[in-house]
């Protein structure tokens, strides 16, 4: 936790309320998210009970397993939430721009002009938290791989069409999820958590209802004592009031009435299939009414939850380079969108070595970036970079213009003499960029008087092609600057091989390795 | 074929000497003259101090004698200058190429040599014996015939991904690295992979030796740096699939502190750690602030005394006086670091190595690798009310503990011992993570439990069991302020 944070969390503390972390608003949100909130069963993990979705608030729809540990009655549940969620996932894929683009021939290398298509938007899930996101992923590997009526080998048990379409939506989906900054699948505490700081620990904001305590208490309580009630308050009979945000549910529900109300569902199955004029008719019906009921009661606090915490995050206004990471979650959309279209294969069950380095390589590279544009976005950010000495906000004194003459035409190599009351980790030779230059510009420490609060950054870049320095790049004095140590733009990652030229040190290409033990993997 | 020195007993070599040259030997020749068939790796696990870098120079040499070029790979640009400085002093009659990146010129000691060429293009160093550089810059060479050979240093820092890179350019290599030492690591989630054998973030040894299992690892048995006092409790708490022995052998290595001592703690443990190789200056238990300020004014009068009070370092280099670039302090924060320069130089202690002599003052992952007459370190658990993964992670204790040549004092706060078993390793079980059962084991905890560790993925060291096993040997030797 950084220095800015902690501070935020004790003042918290102190208010009794949320205390904000950021200026801007560092996520991404859709006009049109889809809110999701999944329940899963205590009995297996990642076994699913039921799920509550859409993207009106007044207008939830509630799917649901009335025996979880019936297949037949899991693969139903799967088959409505799939023709449920898919319509929403896929009605993003129409509406495309066209990007110019060119693409190199891979023997002659020659460059030729190619148009791609980019969506114009994608989908959007909301969910209460990251156990959400896990249990999404559980079904997604549990669901992709299924076969259907429509394999050549359906197998005894064919799934409905749409299931495994959905196993690979979800895959893809909490796969991008990792990639940081993305934001086409977020969990709803992680949000809240970027943006204010509570009185109250990590591990307890991942309770959404007693991190939204924080925010509007009750009048009379503090944010602390409301979330204590979010978390523990129970009526007569013992339930919560506000149960938790899932996949699990509260374990003294499961006991007094899930359990009961599954076990009446069971016994009015076994006296429905009794025979012919066993077991009053509609008893089964009356039991799933029942559970809906249930069910919904646990799930609604949480769907009003999320919709209250979308409220609080539309109210700050989006930070500047949202459209940019958006776009990445764009093209992945697209792309996932042409590897269904194209009739590829589901995503493997584990990565091979080249593509787990990709990723890993990805997510370090939109780590790095991430970092870099949300400081830049937002002064609160940049305050932690320059607390960290990683960055330094300066007044200019004296701007000294010099020239690098070892070359045949001297270039401008002007010095700035910088007065800073923030202490960055400034070491002679280190390299500096410029924050808010007309272009990139970059510098070197060229003397550093730490008593004094004195910074001599020589400049090296971004003054034009000219032997003096264009009009407007350089700054005058008096006037203030912002300097980073760091790069302001990720660096690139070095090229892999193909996983088809996988070297010997990782096991030579996964084709070879594909029946080793390690990659066996049994499904119940 | 894989006749290795894991076979020679050098529990049973009386001279340490011969046991080392043994093994290196061993490692030349399956480096130099593979047999038909052999591996197309080696791995060598270097302990502290133990010549590795003796030993990339001369595998170096051996290789261009036999007629081959070759390229090495080293993890960090400083790493690559050292090693460039090392092998052209030792080696001048090799023809070495730096390659560096266009806006990271090597250092001035690593290209003052004639034999040395520096570039950043590949294309300009590629008929010269031997062309040295970082992982990160070897990713990016490309359109070259690949090397037969090649070097790999510091093996276990590197990263999975990183030879997964830079594989395609030799045909061979010889990996040489401290397994000891602080693992890599990234700032984003790796548990998807975590179990793979694969796993990219993991070291680039420990996914080289999944792959390939018939690749034995050599092991350097010796440590030269270590004293008699160290090299067993750092070889049993952080080497369990490598021991190793102290060159030297009890008494030959001595701290004979001059002058009187005054009666202090401070003085009572540098006695302690005159005598003994270790010592613990203990503070009262109490939750502190991470720059504890009680513990780093222990850490700078300990510094200060040790100089003021004269000591002389006897060893087989000969006797010296112990001055100030000779000693070390490590911590385990930056800020810590910090606080303790700011006390010392209060104290009119040197600790900027740029204006002359001077301790050095710094966390561990900067002292990975280089070598003190007497370290003073500040517990990385001293006064913290939690027991992180960071904090218990076995490489920083290690580094800490293993930079010695004479003796080691801690300072640290009381009830360590006590916040370990409040704190064990809550970390979800990886199932089927590449799991290397140290050598000896199944003798000592029973063979039936082996399939079980494998299985669960157990690591070793483990970070728990290895602090404990320090403080257990540092009660020993407990001096109370």
């Amino acid at each position: 936790m950084s220095l800015l944070s902690t501070l935020a969390r004790l003042e918290a503390v102190r208010s009794g309320r949320a205390e904000p972390l950021a200026t801007v608003r560092h996520r991404h949100l859709s006009e049109r998210p889809m809110v999701l909130v999944p329940l899963a069963t205590a009995a297996e993990d990642g076994a699913p009970l039921a799920v509550l979705l859409g993207t009106d608030r007044e207008a939830p729809r509630l799917h649901l397993v009335p025996q979880p540990l019936n297949r037949e009655l899991r693969t139903e549940f799967l088959a409505a939430f799939a023709d449920d969620l898919l319509p929403y996932l896929e009605s993003f894929a129409e509406a495309v721009e066209l990007i110019e683009g060119s693409e190199k021939d891979p023997v002659t290398g020659e460059k030729t002009p190619v148009t791609r298509e980019l969506c114009a938007d994608a989908p959007q899930l909301l969910v209460p938290n990251a156990g959400a996101v896990r249990h999404l992923a559980l079904i997604g590997r549990a669901t992709r791989f299924r076969r259907t009526a429509a394999d050549p080998d359906p197998g005894p048990h064919p799934a409905p069409a749409r299931v495994p379409l959905l196993g690979r939506w979800l895959t893809h989906l909490t796969e991008r999820a990792q990639v940081p900054g993305s934001s086409m699948l977020l969990p709803m505490t992680g949000l809240l958590a970027r943006h204010w700081a509570t009185g109250q620990s990590l591990l307890e904001d991942q309770h959404l209802a007693a991190q939204l305590a924080w925010h509007h208490p009750p009048a009379g309580l503090t944010g602390a004592q409301a979330a204590e009630l979010a978390e523990t308050a129970r009526d007569e009979q013992g339930q919560l009031l506000h149960p938790p945000a899932g996949p699990a549910t509260d374990p003294r529900f499961d006991e007094k009435l899930l359990a009961p109300a599954i076990a009446r569902f069971d016994a009015a199955l076994t006296a429905r299939r009794g025979g012919p004029g066993t077991g009053a008719p509609g008893t089964v019906e009356a039991c799933v009414e029942q559970l809906r009921a249930l069910l919904l009661g646990v799930l609604l606090p949480t769907w009003s939850d999320v919709w209250s915490g979308l409220e609080l995050l539309r109210a700050l206004p989006p930070a500047a380079h949202l459209p940019e990471r958006w776009e990445g979650d764009r093209w992945s959309y697209t792309g996932h969108r042409d590897r269904l279209a194209a009739g590829e294969p589901p995503q493997p069950r584990l990565d091979d070595a080249v593509t787990a380095a990709r990723k890993l390589a990805q997510r370090e590279r939109e780590q790095a970036r991430l970092d870099v544009q949300e400081a830049l976005d937002d002064p609160l950010a940049m305050a932690e970079r320059r607390l960290a000495g990683e960055a330094f906000a300066a007044e200019v004194v004296e701007v000294v213009l010099d020239h690098d003459t070892s070359g045949r035409t001297p270039r401008p190599r002007p010095l700035l003499v910088l007065r800073t009351a923030d202490r960055p980790h400034a070491e002679v030779g280190r390299e500096v960029h410029r924050i808010g230059a007309p272009s990139a510009q970059k510098g070197r420490i060229a003397a550093v008087e730490a008593e004094q609060g004195l910074v001599t950054v020589r400049l090296l870049s971004g003054m034009g092609r000219r032997r003096d320095p264009e009009p407007g790049t350089l700054p005058e004095p008096g006037e203030r600057v912002l300097f980073a140590l760091f790069e302001l733009t990720p660096r690139q990652s070095a090229p892999l091989p193909e996983p088809d030229d996988t070297p010997w040190t990782h096991g030579g290409p996964p084709s070879a390795v594909r029946n080793s033990t390690a990659v066996a993997e049994e499904w119940a | 074929m894989t006749s290795t020195v894991s076979s020679v007993d050098t529990t049973a070599a009386t001279d340490p000497g011969a046991a080392a040259d043994a093994a290196v030997a061993a490692i030349l020749d399956a480096t130099v003259r593979p047999a038909p068939g052999a591996p197309r790796g080696v791995v060598v696990d270097s302990p502290p101090g133990a010549g590795k870098s003796t030993l990339v120079v001369r595998a170096a040499q051996e290789l261009v004698g036999a007629g081959e070029r070759l390229m090495i790979v080293a993890q960090t640009n400083s790493q690559v200058d050292d090693l460039v400085d090392r092998l052209a002093s030792k080696a001048p009659e090799l023809t070495i190429g730096r390659l560096h990146a266009a806006d990271t010129p090597p250092t001035a000691e690593a290209v003052r040599h004639p034999n040395v060429t520096a570039s950043a293009k590949p294309g300009d160093l590629l008929a010269l014996d031997a062309v040295i550089s970082t992982a990160a810059k070897w990713q990016w060479v490309r359109d070259v015939e690949p090397w037969r050979h090649a070097i790999v240093d510091e093996a276990y820092q590197m990263r999975s991904d990183a030879l997964l890179a830079v594989a395609r350019l030799f045909e061979r290599a010889l990996f040489v690295g401290d397994p000891g030492q602080l693992d890599p690591f990234t700032v984003v989630g790796t548990e998807q992979w975590s179990g793979l054998s694969h796993d990219p973030s993991s070291s680039a040894v420990v996914t080289l030796l999944a792959h390939n299992p018939a690749i034995r690892p050599h092991r350097l048995p010796v440590s030269w740096r270590l004293p008699a006092s160290a090299a067993p409790l750092v070889s049993e708490a952080f080497y369990p699939y490598t021991p190793f022995h102290a060159g030297t052998g009890p008494g030959d290595r001595l701290l004979l502190p001059g002058g009187r001592a005054d009666g202090s703690a401070v003085d009572a443990a540098i006695d302690e750690a005159a005598e003994y190789g270790w010592a613990l200056l203990e503070l009262p238990a109490r939750y502190t602030v991470r720059t504890d300020p009680q513990a780093v004014a222990a850490v700078a009068a300990t510094v200060r005394r040790l100089l003021d009070r004269g000591v002389l370092a006897v060893s087989e280099q000969g006797r010296r006086p112990l001055t100030a670039e000779r000693i070390a302090v490590g911590t385990a924060h930056r800020d810590q670091a910090a606080a303790v320069r700011a006390a010392l130089l209060e104290l009119g202690v040197p600790v900027d190595a740029t204006t002359g002599p001077a301790v050095a003052v710094d966390t561990a992952n900067r002292l990975q690798g280089r070598e003190y007459d007497v370290t003073v370190v500040l517990h990385p658990l001293s006064g913290r009310h939690d027991a992180t993964a960071f904090h218990l992670e076995t490489g920083r204790l290690c580094v800490l503990a293993s930079r010695h040549r004479h003796a080691c004092i801690v300072v640290a706060r009381a009830g360590i011992a006590e916040l370990l078993d409040e704190h064990p390793a809550t970390d979800p079980v990886q199932l089927g993570s590449a799991v290397r059962i140290p050598q000896g084991w199944e003798e000592r905890i029973g063979g039936e439990v082996i399939p079980l560790l494998e299985r669960v993925g157990a690591q070793f060291p483990d970070g728990w069991e290895a602090n404990h096993r320090v403080l257990a040997e540092l009660a020993e030797h407990r001096v109370r302020l």
